[in-house]
């Protein structure tokens, strides 16, 4: 049960796939001109994940080795059809804005990379619960990054109006350009906590270790 | 004649696939610290992009469309360029030995890449006839290859510049690549729309 909690909280945060790790980048740059697509796209992948971690997890002593890859991808396209359709049907506006996009969930490298380094070695629970944590990481991420885009392109936060009537709305924001701004210096400041962080480490470490040795002379 | 033209630059320039359209980030971001290896992935993937859409437009307007399948597309999709990548890879190395030294390692990262894979889902929705798909293909591979390549001549230059150590790598690389689709923003006036 711990190791199940162990894994949502992995893939939410120290395992972020979007912040951390930096894989998948096309969907956080390409749908998150609002927060909302950026929420929907993020649930859709994870209903993806989470059905194929299961599937390739409980069919894991079946699939021959040498043509795993090909079952896998199989297995995630079918999800995804089922998901595409689903969106189409369900939420047409949004699938609009979201277009090509959701078909390319197959190609995202976060779902096979979650099969064969997870999925494909893990119990079944254990699968599922590890979708769960790196498919919600993933949705977070894509809606933060949507909340910042949408906040500063048109004073909105899913709809809603939040920036009186006197902000301007950076038009630039919702163009291209915006994402690969947005998403660059989210980057930039992850690096500055992680640098901070390692460099407190180590003048810890270090006044450490003056003390050992003080205390090792003093006497 | 116009027409084509037109579609021609729309699709490199205008509607740039990595810079408009967000296709294929991870070859622009991961394949463009040396020059070389960008020509190299650049002219693989849009070799493989003008084939993925022909055959995709193919088997969509002679098989998928007249059986009603068309909610197979992405299966089909997938496995056909799967196939098309092994196939090209084996021809490659069958008559083209030194082409294949040079291009190798970058076909087999191309199977997953999403531009490949966008390019043959546009093509089999739209109206394009088959010679409009090969224009649109031959167009978007020129603005892949063009970004990756101007992304790695950037990089290249930036790698011994003095920026703080928390803008090193992916970071920098997304501003830039931000900077870039600005200017690729001015050429919208190109082709009316």
């Amino acid at each position: 049960m711990r190791q199940h909690l162990d894994d949502i909280l992995r893939g939410l945060f120290r395992e972020n796939p979007t912040f951390r790790m930096l894989i998948g980048m096309c969907p956080p740059l390409a749908v998150t001109t609002s927060a909302e697509s950026g929420l929907i796209m993020g649930l859709a992948t994870t209903a993806v994940l989470i059905c194929s971690s299961t599937l390739i997890s409980a069919l894991k002593k079946l699939i021959p080795n040498q043509i795993r890859i090909p079952a896998y991808i199989v297995i995630i396209a079918t999800f995804v059809t089922i998901v595409d359709l689903l969106l189409k049907a369900m939420l047409p506006e949004v699938y609009k804005v979201l277009g090509i996009f959701v078909p390319l969930i197959v190609v995202n490298c976060i779902i096979l990379g979650r099969a064969e380094a997870f999925a494909s070695k893990m119990p079944i629970s254990r699968s599922i619960t590890d979708g769960v944590g790196i498919g919600l990481g993933f949705t977070w991420a894509l809606t933060f990054i949507g909340c910042v885009r949408e906040l500063l392109g048109a004073g909105t936060l899913f709809g809603f109006q939040v920036l009186g009537d006197s902000f301007v709305p950076w038009q630039i924001m919702k163009m291209p350009p915006g994402a690969f701004l947005t998403m660059g210096l989210i980057v930039f400041v992850l690096n500055s906590v992680e640098l901070y962080r390692a460099r407190h480490e180590q003048k810890r470490a270090r006044s450490q270790i003056r003390l050992v040795r003080k205390e090792a002379t003093g006497q | 004649m116009k027409e084509l033209v037109l579609l021609l630059v729309g699709s490199a320039l205008v509607n740039n696939f990595v810079l408009a359209r967000f296709l294929g980030i991870c070859p622009f971001l991961g394949m463009t610290r040396k020059l070389d290896a960008a020509w190299g992935m650049g002219l693989a993937a849009s070799f493989v992009l003008v084939l993925s859409a022909m055959a995709s437009w193919l088997v969509y307007e002679y098989i998928l469309a007249p059986l009603s399948l068309e909610f197979m597309k992405i299966v089909v999709f997938i496995l056909m360029i799967a196939c098309l990548v092994q196939l090209l890879e084996m021809m490659l190395k069958k008559f083209f030995p030194q082409l294949y030294r040079a291009m190798g390692i970058y076909l087999t990262l191309i199977t997953t890449n999403c531009a490949i894979l966008g390019i043959a889902l546009i093509v089999a929705g739209s109206d394009y006839n088959f010679l409009e798909t090969t224009v649109f293909a031959i167009g978007a591979g020129a603005g892949f290859t063009l970004a990756l390549v101007m992304m790695a001549g950037i990089r290249e230059e930036l790698e011994f510049a003095d920026v703080p150590a928390a803008f090193k790598g992916t970071s920098l690389a997304l501003i830039i690549a931000g900077i870039m689709s600005m200017a690729f923003l001015g050429f919208s006036g190109l082709v009316p729309m």
